[in-house]
């Protein structure tokens, strides 16, 4: 088990640069994800931890120990790709096995450890079958049982659910999350979804244009985005342009569209340094849609009502109050409001986030 | 679900007509691609069965020394071809260069197809020079080697204002010649062939493989050899086949001792004028090849010729 460094990285292909100056900590037994958009340099980055490519600056630290020079086949890291990459020429149990092969177990282990594995995946009657013979769900454990057999450092998966269907994948995503939780191996997983990126991880690191934008557990990315792209990339936003007039032991006063002068508390504004330019995010979900004004301790405004997107058990209404139009995801018990409906927009204060414009 | 319910209501309603369109339909696509394959079907049999028939009936007749061949059928050249050790001789030599041939094509062409395969953006220029020297004549290309093998040719020359040699050497018409002109001839297809499996194979697989502790040259020969083993195979075939039915390169840089059995045919027919002869032989090598393709269609299956001739 390893936890894993990396210092000061840079990724240059020709003129383009993937990845820019990046360092990031990945503690050991952690499940790390690397989030962001494709392109935003995630698979290169573990593709330089797998060792597949040279990084052009920077190290990369395993157990303590730089391997920029370490070869790929001596890393031991298990990895697992989109595409399963499974040997199609060799049975399930050849496959699973291969990586012991290379690592002076005998014959007799190799078997006891690859039905271990099998069965670890809950697919223990499938060895002697080819991969071609497996669905796509099934060829994806066995991807994973052959990446952690030979008992990796490190695990690496690179978007490994996304070539399944959207059931398989909510099934698979808490199972692997359990197979990592039970062995306990540091992993380290690509994905472009925020919402497998929410529920598996210990920590999150969200990249965008080959840099990292924001590195935290899952609430913390979440409810408090370091950046504009962080609060777009994760979950329905609202971001209104406006000042920070003061900033103060008690909070960040923000003057902004819609809902004039808004109190942030300071945990929701840790990056705002003063006054200036400021923006405040509003998460979808947390903009209240009411039929009358609030109690105090709320923020509030008028609006109408665009759009109403009905989901059951939520709304997702786009509302228009003077210029601006916001988005909310309201849970509602009965009906929606209809469309050109004058709604009250309800905002708790500790339900911003303030970002430094 | 909604659509074939309206479709049904709408042939209770109105059955015999619907049945009747259906009918057509189904008819014309049932005629269609006899329609397309047509023209092609008429050529291969005008031009190359009923020429083929023409050989086998041929090969049952009889060379008068004078005046016309005797119609009939008279197994007289078969039992020729099938027992004379000269025959034997020449059509075991022929299989022999054939192989050694698609040995050596195999060696050169499966490094220069990984080279394709591997590289990033200028594929498609690599392809296209390994197929320019198909806009060559055959011939032209085989005699190149005269200017280069020749006693005043390229090599020779080379080597005399060096001073290495004193007199030319002769280099040409001899057996390694004949095996250089058919390698020359041959290598693009087996190149062609490796390159369009090595191409299918998902370059995942040999990272998985490194990354589970292989070296390169592990992966290489536990994933990589083995998966691309049809294409070889077929590159192999192809080139065996058409290497071992050639008669020009013999022609041009053999000896009068290297003939392969396409030249006995050509021998027998145009310089002898023993048509029943020499088809006879021309079908005792069109079985023998034809046995190969068969045993190669058993074990490996034709679409993968196919795959690397598309």
């Amino acid at each position: 088990m390893g936890a894993v460094t990396l210092n000061n990285i840079v990724k240059r292909f020709g003129t383009f640069t993937a990845v820019e100056q990046t360092s990031m900590q990945i503690p050991e037994g952690s499940f790390t994800t690397l989030l962001g958009p494709s392109g935003c340099g995630k698979t290169t980055t573990l593709r330089m931890i797998a060792g597949l490519l040279d990084p052009s600056e920077g190290e990369i630290i395993i157990n303590g120990k730089r391997v920029n020079d370490v070869p790929i086949h001596k890393r031991n890291l298990g990895l697992v790709f989109q595409n399963y990459a499974l040997f199609p020429h060799k049975t399930v149990a050849d496959n699973v096995g291969f990586g012991l092969r290379y690592r002076n177990v005998p014959r007799a282990d190799i078997a006891r450890r690859v039905q271990d594995a099998l069965e670890l995946v809950q697919l223990p009657q499938v060895a002697n079958r080819y991969p071609k013979a497996l669905s796509g769900g099934q060829q994806q454990r066995i991807a994973l049982a052959r990446a952690i057999v030979i008992e990796p450092d490190v695990l690496l998966l690179d978007e490994p659910l996304s070539a399944l269907d959207a059931n398989l994948r909510e099934d698979m995503r808490v199972e692997l999350k359990n197979i990592q939780s039970r062995i306990g191996v540091t992993t380290v997983f690509v994905t472009h979804d925020q919402s497998e990126a929410l529920a598996m991880s210990d920590q999150i690191v969200v990249m965008s244009d080959g840099k990292v934008e924001q590195v935290g557990a899952p609430e913390e990315v979440y409810n408090t985005p370091a950046s504009e792209f962080v609060a777009r990339f994760l979950g329905a936003s609202n971001i209104l342009g406006g000042r920070c007039l003061s900033r103060g032991p008690d909070g960040a006063v923000l003057e902004v569209p819609v809902f004039g002068k808004v109190i942030v508390p300071s945990a929701k504004a840790p990056h705002l340094a003063g006054e200036g330019a400021a923006k405040l995010v509003i998460r979808a979900e947390k903009l209240l849609l009411r039929d009358a004004p609030p109690e105090s301790g709320a923020f509030s405004a008028p609006a109408t009502v665009e759009t109403v997107d009905y989901q059951g058990q939520s709304v997702r209404y786009f509302v228009r109050a003077g210029d601006t139009q916001l988005q909310a995801i309201n849970m509602i018990d009965e009906r929606p409001f209809a469309v050109g409906a004058q709604v009250h927009l309800t905002l708790r204060p500790q339900d911003c986030a303030a970002l430094p414009g | 679900m909604i659509f074939d319910f309206a479709i049904c209501a709408h042939v209770q309603s109105a059955p015999s007509a619907t049945q009747d369109v259906a009918m057509s339909v189904e008819a014309r696509e049932r005629r269609q691609p006899w329609v397309l394959l047509a023209p092609a079907l008429g050529a291969v049999t005008l031009l190359l069965l009923v020429p083929l028939l023409f050989i086998v009936v041929y090969s049952f007749w009889l060379r008068s020394a004078v005046g016309p061949d005797t119609a009939g059928f008279h197994l007289d050249n078969w039992q020729r071809a099938l027992t004379d050790p000269f025959y034997r001789y020449i059509l075991l030599n022929t299989l022999k260069i054939a192989a050694i041939t698609t040995f050596f094509c195999a060696l050169l062409g499966y490094p220069a197809a990984y080279f394709i395969t591997r590289s990033s953006g200028n594929k498609l220029i690599l392809l296209l020079l390994l197929m320019l020297p198909f806009w060559i004549s055959y011939i032209i290309r085989t005699m190149s080697w005269i200017n280069i093998l020749g006693s005043s040719g390229a090599l020779n020359t080379a080597l005399m204002s060096m001073g290495v040699i004193s007199s030319p050497i002769q280099m040409l018409y001899n057996e390694a010649t004949v095996i250089l002109g058919l390698v020359h001839f041959l290598l693009p297809f087996m190149v062609l062939n490796i390159y369009v499996s090595l191409d299918g194979i998902d370059t995942n697989l040999e990272d998985a493989a490194t990354s589970l502790g292989a070296t390169r040259w592990q992966a290489f020969t536990q994933v990589t050899l083995p998966l691309s083993l049809p294409g070889l195979a077929a590159g192999g075939l192809l080139c065996f086949v058409l290497g071992a039915g050639t008669y020009i390169t013999p022609l041009i840089l053999g000896g009068p001792r290297d003939a392969m059995f396409a030249n006995l045919v050509f021998e027998a027919i145009i310089t002898q004028l023993n048509w029943p002869m020499g088809s006879a032989l021309s079908l005792l090598l069109l079985i023998v090849l034809g046995a190969l393709v068969a045993l190669y269609n058993r074990y490996l299956g034709m679409s993968q010729l196919t795959k690397g001739l598309g």
